[in-house]
């Protein structure tokens, strides 16, 4: 009873989701057949949005799982579907290329993990857990003023460095705004039927 | 010194995201299917926006990049839908044009 008491339950959820984004986007890589690479992807994006919510991005989370998990995801799949002759369901790849990926995929990985454990933690990890109030007052209303230009988490920013960049970010949604605009008419463009174009 | 009596700091969330991003990446290079390296991309994306959750979270560390890291988060899910609906257009492009999915065979660039 002990033990489970001395359990921290943050660390036990993260190691939870964190062990579910890992080992899908591991079968994901392993299998051939895409139609189960679909269906892991999905889960190990699940699971990512599961780590956001629980490092305190709900809405991040929340946004995870309605565009990716709901919209992009779905839209994969419809192209597999569109695409799902049977020599392309599975798809072997050559021993080669394997041996050559992975190779360059592991040295890669130890540079990032060396980065990772590098990372000053400013203090070690925040050790106070049972100081937080059950009354959570996370709200989207930053999120939101600051896509519209003001910020109001930070408004008293110290240094005057930073002080200048604190204008929000405005601009980057407007023109977010019209890219998904020209993507929508590119995408209509892109994949409308050859026939007409040749009449 | 069990780890599941530790509080978790950046560095464990750092270490998730370079396992997606890697294998994103190997995803990328091995798969033959054009589908499959569409879903490579967005394992890469996700495991840089591992990265940028837990550089603003709070509850990780005193000193935090804010709410930028959110942010930065969800104009990247938004542009991976974009590409997304792009590059799924012009992989169904390259399918009816040449009835395979393989991108082994997309070596000719006209169309």
């Amino acid at each position: 009873m002990l033990v489970f008491a001395a359990i921290n339950w943050h660390s036990m959820l993260f190691f939870i989701f964190a062990i579910f984004a890992c080992v899908f986007a591991l079968l994901m890589l392993v299998t051939n057949n895409i139609v189960r690479m679909a269906f892991y992807l999905t889960l190990a994006l699940g699971a990512t949005a599961g780590l956001f919510m629980l490092a305190g991005a709900h809405f991040v989370g929340a946004m995870q799982l309605m565009i990716y998990v709901g919209g992009t995801l779905v839209l994969l799949i419809f192209g597999v579907m569109l695409t799902a002759q049977e020599s392309f369901v599975t798809m072997k790849t050559r021993g080669g290329d394997w041996v050559l990926s992975i190779g360059v995929g592991l040295s890669l990985f130890c540079l990032l993990v060396v980065a990772a454990l590098s990372m000053p933690d400013f203090g070690g990890p925040v050790q106070a857990r049972q100081q937080v109030t059950a009354v959570d007052t996370e709200s989207t209303t930053p999120i939101g003023l600051a896509l519209l230009g003001v910020r109001v988490d930070k408004l008293s920013e110290l240094n005057d460095v930073l002080n200048q960049g604190m204008c929000g970010y405005l601009l980057p949604f407007e023109i977010v705004s019209v890219h998904l605009l020209v993507v929508l008419i590119g995408a209509a463009y892109l994949a409308r039927a050859r026939k007409h174009a040749a009449t | 010194m069990y780890p599941l009596t530790e509080p978790i700091g950046v560095s464990h969330y750092m270490i998730v995201g370079a396992v997606m991003f890697i294998i994103g990446v190997v995803c990328m290079a091995t798969k033959r299917n054009a589908l499959g390296v569409l879903m490579g991309v967005e394992l890469v994306l996700n495991g840089a926006n591992v990265n940028f959750i837990a550089l603003g979270s709070k509850y990780l560390r005193p000193e935090t990049i804010g709410l930028d890291g959110q942010l930065i988060a969800l104009f990247v899910i938004v542009l991976a839908a974009a590409e997304a609906a792009v590059a799924l257009a012009i992989a169904l492009n390259f399918y009816n044009n040449h009835a395979t999915i393989d991108v082994d065979r997309a070596d000719e660039l006209k169309g």
